[in-house]
């Protein structure tokens, strides 16, 4: 692919750059401590990646490979579009097997195979305060991180408890980073929670709109809060995927008819093909005929 | 000299309109715009004021638009101080959603879904880098078209309602009211709130939904379905008896799924904000929806406390018409008033000065 | 009561402008002891309680308290983290109007328990229970345990704030006219309440009031206050009983014909 012509290397100048980079290095100095950046202007919306973007374009290199998901899948048309720009202003190749990538770009999921210590993964953070919630005004949630006072967290958590039998987050559940600040993990399944801890790859996290850059190390503890009687779950749709028949992997839900019919598939497009390769097949695939039928 | 053309001149007013219609001319030497180039290409911006205006007509918001020279606050008066003076002939019957020509329709929570995902004619996925080639003008390449299939597309919330996740529609509660006829009134039922928000200002509900999203009053929401297209508009003449079909028209349809209530006994369902506006408009239906959501907090028993939540706070500041004109109306003149205050300062402060005097 | 004070305040001086809000106040307070500050509105005394409690700060004088370990702080010059902890563990502020300090859309075993798990309780079984415990022995229904403040009285608000200030078993707590707004009948309550948790549990308490009957049913001490000063101090019943100030007298007599 050709880089597009008029623009630097991957979008942003050489000075913008520098300024995300000391944003990220100081993020990875304080694990999970949200650090303000001077979040630019992209040429896609707000609230569409601008963050991932930026933190991208600061740390993508002429020789990285480059995976981009959005919902687990490389299709989606935001994922499409955002591999898209890479491809003509940083003219990096791309890939959409995980294990291949050097850097993964994604948005509300963790790839279900297991990341490495030579790749880096960045997160899109639509509100990267945790406690915004509870707490609307960011002078109060500052303070509050500032003096680690958290208790407001654990009340919401002990409420839902009281309400429901459990806690009622299911997407974006708060974590403990290094046993010190509090994080919003962007709204990825709490399915995916227990695969940043102690993850061997570097932990990124964007959000523009919002101006803040953060960071997880490799092999630094996230513990998603809990109490000691309630422990923290994750929960996945009981089902077998209909395509590969993983039972272990994270699954969309595809509405079929408007009868109640479904069909669960995983939302790793890449884990599912990956697996299909390899011979597993789910109790909805199509068979040879009707592959060759289409 | 200023106050006497403010006061009365009407040869003050009228050499300012001339040069008004000279100003909105431009430059003679550059070729004169026509409404149909608006309706044509300007097709954003028509939706607008007709949503906004209250009225839709496409000839006529392009004119608007061309007469306030792109203001389309300005456009939307224009075309509500010509809406008003309409006869009204009929209600129309409900609009039927479910049985638009969809031009696009899009979900957020269903990756796919009976009919598809449809992008449609979108910006969402354009990389925001000026078009240079635009300016030069010339026809673009011709979009690839599919075969018309006539393949159901049946709405999110009815999907989600058949396993009974989310609350029904509200039963009418008898004929909903209109706004246009009758002055607003506390409590505003939702056929009111929703009224107003169709007609409200763009941006002042996008500022509004956007801090619901920043937890002044958040609701979770998702897109539950965007959709874009033609319905048939039919009234039901009394003296007929039956419906006709008076024409097409262009809407945008936005369902946002939100947070569920319930509790441990009662089993819990999504919650549902709704937009609607004419035209293409999107960003309108979207930031309606959220906006029309928190405003049902109270209903929902939620605490109300952020300003989208504030029914009255929204109602009263959301029609940019009306807004405009209290804010501009600071211009006229307001010398009595002023007068008066004059005096009044002037009279403490002589009194402070005696008073600082005699105790010197 | 030991020779070591809780709380030690020498030479506090405050103006607002041209007001004098605080001049030249010394103020001691010895473990478990109770020592009412009493005046009319604007007399400071609401003011001196911000400054005792480091919301405020003076521009004269110092604040000293003594940490369960027998060391002295400055209030004024103790670090905001630690300020802030102390105020939600060893020390505890019953506001006018509970609704300042409660949260009203959470549940009232919520409000209780919150100031344990921001001392780190992680286990819900016990939170609970404390809450429950607590709920009791403020005389409230345990079964409202689950329920939200907003239906609750404003005597219960009230009772339910000093539980959610209790839980932690603080030595000092901070009362600004903890009975204002509420009817006579379940001011009465409330007093025999306080009374008796402050007693059984040993609590120090700085209460600020405008009425001298609530000073004389809690409090060993009184101070009283005018225009910032204090113009009389003592034991309740002797300051009370035989005002020795012009001004003290006024109140008592006006308390009298009330």
């Amino acid at each position: 692919m050709n880089a597009l012509s008029g623009y630097n290397f991957a979008y942003l100048d050489e000075q913008t750059k520098r300024m995300i980079r000391r944003a990220i290095l100081k993020a990875v100095a304080i694990p999970g401590h949200q650090v303000p950046f001077g979040s630019r202007e992209m040429p896609l919306p707000y609230g569409w990646g601008t963050g991932g973007i930026q933190v991208t374009a600061a740390v993508l290199g002429p020789s990285d490979v480059l995976k981009v998901i959005d919902q687990g899948a490389d299709d989606t048309t935001n994922a499409v579009s955002i591999r898209r720009f890479f491809g003509r202003t940083a003219g990096v190749r791309t890939t959409t097997a995980t294990a291949e990538a050097t850097l993964i770009q994604t948005r509300h999921r963790i790839p279900e195979t297991a990341l490495r210590e030579d790749q880096i993964i960045v997160y899109q953070v639509p509100q990267p305060e945790p406690l915004s919630k509870l707490e609307p005004s960011r002078a109060e949630t500052r303070r509050m991180h500032g003096l680690a006072e958290y208790g407001l967290m654990h009340v919401k958590l002990y409420e839902d408890i009281t309400r429901f039998g459990h806690v009622s987050i299911s997407y974006d559940y708060p974590v403990l980073v290094n046993s010190r600040y509090l994080m919003a993990p962007s709204p990825i399944p709490a399915f995916d929670n227990p695969k940043m801890h102690m993850m061997p790859a570097l932990q990124l996290f964007g959000a523009g709109r919002e101006k803040r850059i953060y960071a997880v190390p490799p092999y630094t503890a996230v513990k998603s809060l809990d109490f000691d009687d309630h422990p923290f779950r994750t929960t996945r749709a009981p089902h077998a995927c209909g395509l590969c028949g993983a039972t272990d992997s994270y699954l969309d839900e595809v509405v079929t008819d408007d009868r109640g019919g479904r069909l669960f598939v995983c939302s790793d497009t890449d884990h599912c093909e990956t697996r299909r390769a390899a011979g597993h097949v789910g109790a909805e695939a199509p068979t040879a005929d009707e592959l060759a039928a289409e | 000299m200023a106050y006497v053309a403010v006061k009365g001149g009407e040869r003050a007013i009228d050499n300012a309109h001339a040069w008004l219609a000279e100003d909105r001319r431009g430059d003679p030497a550059v070729a004169e715009i026509g409404t149909d180039q608006i309706a044509e290409q300007l097709g954003r911006a028509v939706d607008r004021v007709m949503a906004e205006g209250s009225l839709y007509d496409r000839e006529l918001a392009a004119l608007a638009i061309k007469q306030a020279q792109g203001d389309l606050i300005e456009a939307a008066f224009l075309l509500r101080a010509y809406r008003t003076t309409l006869p009204r002939f009929a209600y129309s019957r409900p609009v039927d959603t479910a049985a638009m020509q969809i031009r696009r329709r899009i979900s957020a929570v269903f990756k796919d879904l009976p009919g598809g995902q449809v992008l449609g004619p979108t910006y969402d996925y354009t990389h925001r880098l000026l078009d240079f080639a635009l300016a030069a003008g010339g026809q673009p390449p011709p979009a690839p078209e599919a075969p018309a299939d006539d393949m159901r597309m049946p709405r999110v919330s009815d999907i989600l309602g058949h396993e009974g996740l989310i609350e029904r529609d509200g039963a009418p509660d008898g004929e909903p009211g209109d706004l246009t006829r009758e002055p607003l009134a506390f409590p505003a039922g939702r056929d009111l709130r929703l009224q107003a928000l169709a007609r409200g200002d763009e941006g002042f509900l996008l500022a509004l939904g956007y801090s619901t999203q920043r937890g002044w009053g958040g609701t979770h929401p998702f897109v539950g379905e965007i959709r874009l297209g033609e319905v048939s508009v039919e009234i039901e003449p009394p003296e007929l008896g039956f419906a006709i079909d008076i024409g097409d028209m262009t809407l945008t349809e936005c369902q946002m799924v939100n947070q569920f209530a319930g509790s441990k006994t009662v089993p819990p369902q999504f919650t549902r904000g709704y937009g609607l506006a004419f035209g293409h408009a999107e960003r309108k239906a979207m930031a309606m929806a959220l906006v029309d959501r928190a405003m049902r907090a109270e209903e929902l028993g939620e605490d109300v406390k952020a300003p989208a939540q504030n029914i009255e706070f929204v109602l009263y500041h959301s029609d940019n018409i009306e807004a405009t004109g209290f804010v501009e109306h600071l211009k006229l003149p307001h010398y009595v008033d002023f007068q008066s205050e004059l005096e009044t300062v002037r009279r403490m402060r002589a009194d402070a000065m005696r008073m600082q005097e005699a105790a010197e | 009561m030991t020779n070591e004070t809780l709380l030690s305040a020498r030479g506090l001086s405050l103006s607002f402008g041209a007001i004098p809000a605080l001049v030249d106040v010394d103020a001691d307070l010895w473990p478990g002891e109770v020592l009412a500050v009493v005046g009319e509105s604007g007399s400071g005394k609401s003011t001196l309680l911000n400054v005792l409690s480091g919301r405020l700060r003076q521009q004269d004088g110092v604040v000293w308290y003594r940490d369960p370990e027998g060391r002295l702080h400055d209030v004024h010059a103790m670090p905001q983290p630690a300020l802030r902890a102390l105020h939600r563990s060893d020390w505890g502020f019953v506001h006018q109007n509970p609704r300042e300090n409660l949260r009203m859309s959470v549940s009232a075993g919520g409000n209780v328990g919150e100031r344990l798990m921001a001392q780190g309780s992680r286990h819900y079984g016990n939170i609970r229970e404390a809450a429950i415990d607590w709920l009791r022995q403020v005389e409230i229904d345990a079964d409202r345990v689950d329920d939200l403040p907003r239906t609750f009285s404003g005597g219960m608000l009230q009772r339910l704030q000093i539980a959610r200030t209790l839980v932690t078993h603080p030595r000092l707590v901070f009362m600004d006219e903890p009975t204002g707004g509420l009817d006579v009948s379940v001011q009465a309550r409330l007093l025999d309440l306080i009374r008796s948790l402050v007693r059984r549990l040993d609590i120090a308490v700085v209460l600020v009031t405008h009425d001298l009957s609530v000073a004389r049913l809690l409090a060993h001490r009184i101070m009283v206050m005018q225009r910032g000063r204090v113009v009389e101090s003592g034991l309740t019943d002797q300051v009370l009983d035989d005002p020795h100030h012009a001004y003290t007298q006024l109140l008592v007599s006006s308390v009298l014909q009330a």
